[in-house]
């Protein structure tokens, strides 16, 4: 079985959050960055394929050469090889359509990506790219096993799961759940020097263009004070939700 | 050429969700001088849709659509979009919405904005605001395909009756094989969904162990709320995962969330954000979320929480 683990390079999560150049672009200054969280869920996951059923491993970002010590990161986890393909991330569609063309070439039977990236939480690539290479999907995935071509992931629904069959060629949107916290990986010191030796591969990009495009950022307005209730005083919390905030 | 809205249903109900979206897509269609069609799957009373803005509903009625399948339900939104003519399609942000609309931007060459919490500011160029960042800031994003999809944030927008009314007509679309199954849902029928819920009750580690959730659960209860927590309390497993709201969690847009002995952890805050009043109850004064609240109580869980319990049924017996 040959996965593909698609990779996001996001802000850590605790970054702080600014723009620049007029409002248009995401600022980097003093900003770590790392595999998105739901990227790595997933990544783990494939580690698992990789040793228990003898699956092999890639990982692919698009984006810049400031994204390869994020695939890096993702090679000294385990991976057996890095695809970077040499375009900036413009929107959804476009970076769908990059990975779409990487899948076909590559000839992968399960390709892993997360629900989501943390930074512009469009929730499109997997989707998209499923709908593109016409592959079946499974969002939301929380757990996933793999016979032969045959399938088994179970997807988070509002309010339970849900469990599908289904079967490879297969894309999923993975997160929290394909394993657990405790299992992720924190790469060793000889999981980070062979990473160095092994291939990152960068490729050049095929014609996308994107489909939307973000003309400014934002940040909200500054909240006002807290408007503090005392412990003894419950009665008052009461009467501001339902009269002030009109909540309840 | 109309403006298409898919509306979801469950068990033949129709979501608030699908009000909403119905809602949004009227406003939409009197800023483009169009009209709204709705396209529906098994939902009873369709013709409802009429008060939320829809002049016509394409229903669907199928029963081996029961359990939601995103390649043949993309193929319905598609179809109908199609023969409707449709520029603009707007769908909700419920985990089925979500799976569904990049499949569907894909087989209608159309641009999809997600996470979109207000009207147009402007129909051309057509341009969306959406969260971003985990609700951290906001990016003001134009859809520059000629078929576009919004996917609003559910609770953004709210219900706007019009008192209008709908035809409604039956729609069977020629609908695709699909290779995902469901084999079982797991589902507590009982409990109001994070995603569905105005108001969501949430806990963190100050509640010092799982024991100690019946008074969560109460005050859920009482105030019709789902529940939730916060990132450490569902690593040491003392609540499913899917009660985790956060950045790398579920995102909360409820219209009132009460977090309780939860400090606030940038994380937790940029996840529930978009919640439009925030009531924070915990013991330290310093506790970062006290910035980011509306309302706050500085005061022992275990004290305050029981008092807010009673309080709220006398209230609720009072206003009943």
């Amino acid at each position: 079985m040959k996965i593909l683990v698609c990779i996001s390079h996001v802000p850590d999560t605790t970054s702080k959050i600014n723009f620049t150049e007029g409002d248009t672009k995401f600022d980097t200054t003093g900003v770590q960055f790392v595999i998105n969280p739901n990227d790595e869920f997933g990544l783990t996951r494939a580690m698992w394929f990789k040793e228990k059923q003898g699956a092999s491993v890639d990982v692919v970002n698009v984006g810049g050469a400031e994204t390869e010590p994020t695939l890096r990161k993702a090679l000294a986890i385990g991976a057996d090889s890095a695809i970077r393909v040499n375009t900036e991330a413009t929107d959804g569609f476009a970076v769908a359509k990059q990975l779409a063309k990487v899948v076909n070439d590559g000839g992968y039977d399960l390709v892993i990506a997360g629900r989501e990236s943390i930074d512009y939480n469009g929730g499109m690539v997997p989707g998209m790219l499923a709908g593109m290479i016409d592959a079946n999907f499974v969002a939301n995935c929380i757990g996933l096993e793999i016979d032969g071509t045959n399938a088994k992931a179970v997807r988070e629904i509002d309010g339970g799961k849900e469990t599908v069959s289904t079967s490879l060629p297969l894309v999923i949107g993975g997160q929290k759940g394909l394993v657990e916290e405790s299992d992720l990986r924190i790469p060793n010191m000889r999981g980070i020097m062979m990473a160095r030796k092994k291939p990152l591969t960068v490729v050049e990009p095929t014609d996308a263009s994107a489909e939307t495009k973000v003309v400014s950022f934002e940040k909200p307005a500054p909240k006002g004070a807290v408007k503090l209730v005392d412990a003894d005083n419950i009665d008052e919390l009461v009467s501001l939700l339902h009269n002030e905030a009109k909540v309840i | 050429m109309s403006i298409l809205v898919y509306t979801e249903s469950e068990n033949g109900k129709l979501k608030k969700a699908a009000l909403e979206v119905v809602s949004y897509a009227k406003a939409i269609a009197d800023q483009m001088g169009t009209s709204v069609t709705a396209v529906a799957v098994n939902a009873d009373n369709a013709e409802t849709l009429g008060n939320y803005g829809a002049s016509k509903v394409l229903l669907v009625k199928d029963d081996s659509l029961k359990a939601f399948n995103a390649k043949k339900y993309a193929a319905i939104v598609a179809n109908a979009a199609n023969s409707e003519a449709a520029k603009v399609v707007v769908v909700s942000s419920s985990a089925d919405s979500k799976y569904l609309a990049p499949l569907l931007a894909v087989s209608l060459d159309a641009g999809y904005v997600s996470n979109v919490f207000e009207a147009p500011s402007s129909v051309s160029p057509f341009t969306v605001k959406r969260t971003t960042f985990t609700n951290k800031a906001f990016a003001n994003t134009e859809i520059t395909t000629d078929v576009k999809i919004v996917g609003l944030s559910n609770n953004s927008f709210g219900l706007v009756e019009s008192g209008g009314s709908a035809s409604v007509e039956d729609f069977s679309p020629s609908l695709p094989e699909s290779g995902v199954n469901v084999e079982s849902i797991d589902k507590a029928t009982d409990k109001v969904s994070i995603a569905d819920a105005e108001i969501v009750v949430s806990g963190g580690r100050g509640l010092k162990g799982p024991e100690n959730w019946g008074m969560i659960e109460e005050l859920a209860d009482v105030l019709g709320a789902a529940t939730a927590c916060s990132k450490p309390v569902s690593d040491l497993g003392w609540r499913p995962h899917s009660e985790h709201v956060g950045q790398t969690g579920k995102p909360v847009a409820s219209n009132l969330y009460i977090a309780v002995g939860i400090s606030g952890a940038i994380q937790h805050l940029a996840g529930i954000n978009s919640s439009k009043v925030k009531v924070v109850i915990n013991t330290d004064p310093e506790a970062p979320f006290f910035k980011a609240a509306d309302y706050g109580v500085v005061g022992d869980a275990f004290e305050v929480v029981p008092k807010l319990i009673e309080k709220l049924k006398a209230f609720k017996a009072a206003n009943a």
